[in-house]
């Protein structure tokens, strides 16, 4: 028994093990950049959070091995310890990739609909339903006057 | 009568998905069309003690072509950037991207060398510059100095006769 409890207590703890060490594997940004305080550590982390990947789709600058992202990683290091403010370094990589380097892109002409077009499609649907709402108000009316006018007919010929 | 409604509606989903599969969600438009080319002074490959940069090519139109000898799609395109160097339009730059110049120099005497001058961006700042995130991409440089059209991805047959040639003879005038 005691050999057993052992056994099931080592298997355990080689599974946490095996976890353990795969579990290294999901962070991809490995570099381990120097910063000169911690609020700057917070802006690069914010930074690469915010920065999408450009061959890889749908991944951001944090999460991606790609090696445009390692560089890309290291230019946005550079630029924090230059002194160029988290703005300034967004503006930087919308110059030379364009607004869909940014996850959330900003309010201008051609993302208009982007924003709106949510709120555009609710207020469309709360119209619909209010439309189908009184539609409805209307044909019930007629059915209860109907109701009344059918009792007052089935009373009648009681009173005779 | 009741159908016509999501009828359309599926009509119209249909064919704005329709529309979706027609767009290339992999080809990213450059902020720098029309813009000034960004500065560069790099090595070159066949004299890595000289230096060439944007100023070097003020006043004539040039293209500059970015590749690497790691790039399997830039041997599917090479055929076309020498096709586009035999017809003598326009001086044609190679930008070798993240590449090793012992490695660059072998590609180009196996596959042969187009470009009248090559240029090494051995860590890709230059490129990180010009925007570029993958390889190859061609650019089409006026004499201003401006960027005035980008391929994104190998050149072909078609996008090399519609495209790049008639981009650049417009700048030739």
């Amino acid at each position: 028994m005691l050999i057993k409890r052992i056994l099931m207590r080592q298997w355990r703890l080689s599974l946490i093990m095996g976890l353990l060490a795969f579990s290294g594997l999901c962070v991809a940004s490995v570099e381990s950049y120097q910063f000169k305080s911690p609020q700057m550590e917070a802006e690069y982390n914010q930074l690469i959070g915010e920065l999408r990947c450009l061959v890889c789709q749908n991944q951001n600058l944090s999460g991606s091995n790609a090696d445009l992202a390692k560089d890309l990683r290291r230019q946005t290091h550079e630029l924090l310890m230059e002194g160029n403010s988290p703005d300034q370094i967004a503006d930087y990589m919308v110059a030379r990739y364009g607004d869909f380097v940014l996850y959330r892109p900003p309010l201008q002409n051609n993302t208009l609909l982007l924003w709106l077009g949510p709120f555009v499609l609710l207020l469309v649907v709360i119209v619909l339903v209010f439309v189908k709402m009184r539609k409805k108000q209307v044909l019930v009316a007629p059915e209860q006057a109907a109701m009344e006018k059918a009792k007052q007919l089935l009373s009648e010929p009681q009173e005779k | 009568m009741r159908f016509i409604l999501p009828l359309g509606a599926f009509i119209f989903m249909v064919g704005l998905l329709g529309f979706g599969l027609t767009l290339d969600p992999k080809k990213i438009p450059s902020p720098l069309i029309g813009k000034p080319a960004p500065e560069f002074s790099l090595n070159m490959l066949y004299a890595p003690n000289e230096m060439l940069s944007k100023k070097d090519f003020l006043g004539q139109v040039w293209v500059l072509n970015v590749w690497a000898s790691w790039c399997v799609s830039c041997r599917a395109e090479h055929v076309f950037i020498t096709d586009l160097a035999s017809r003598n339009l326009v001086k044609i730059v190679g930008l070798d991207y993240k590449d090793q110049p012992e490695d660059a120099r072998r590609w180009l005497k196996q596959f042969g060398n187009p470009y009248s001058a090559s240029l090494m961006d051995i860590d890709g700042r230059v490129g990180i510059d010009w925007g570029v995130y993958g390889v190859p991409e061609t650019f089409v440089i006026g004499k201003d100095g401006n960027i005035k059209y980008k391929h994104i991805g190998p050149v072909t047959k078609e996008s090399l006769e519609k495209e790049v040639i008639p981009a650049i003879k417009a700048l030739l005038g």
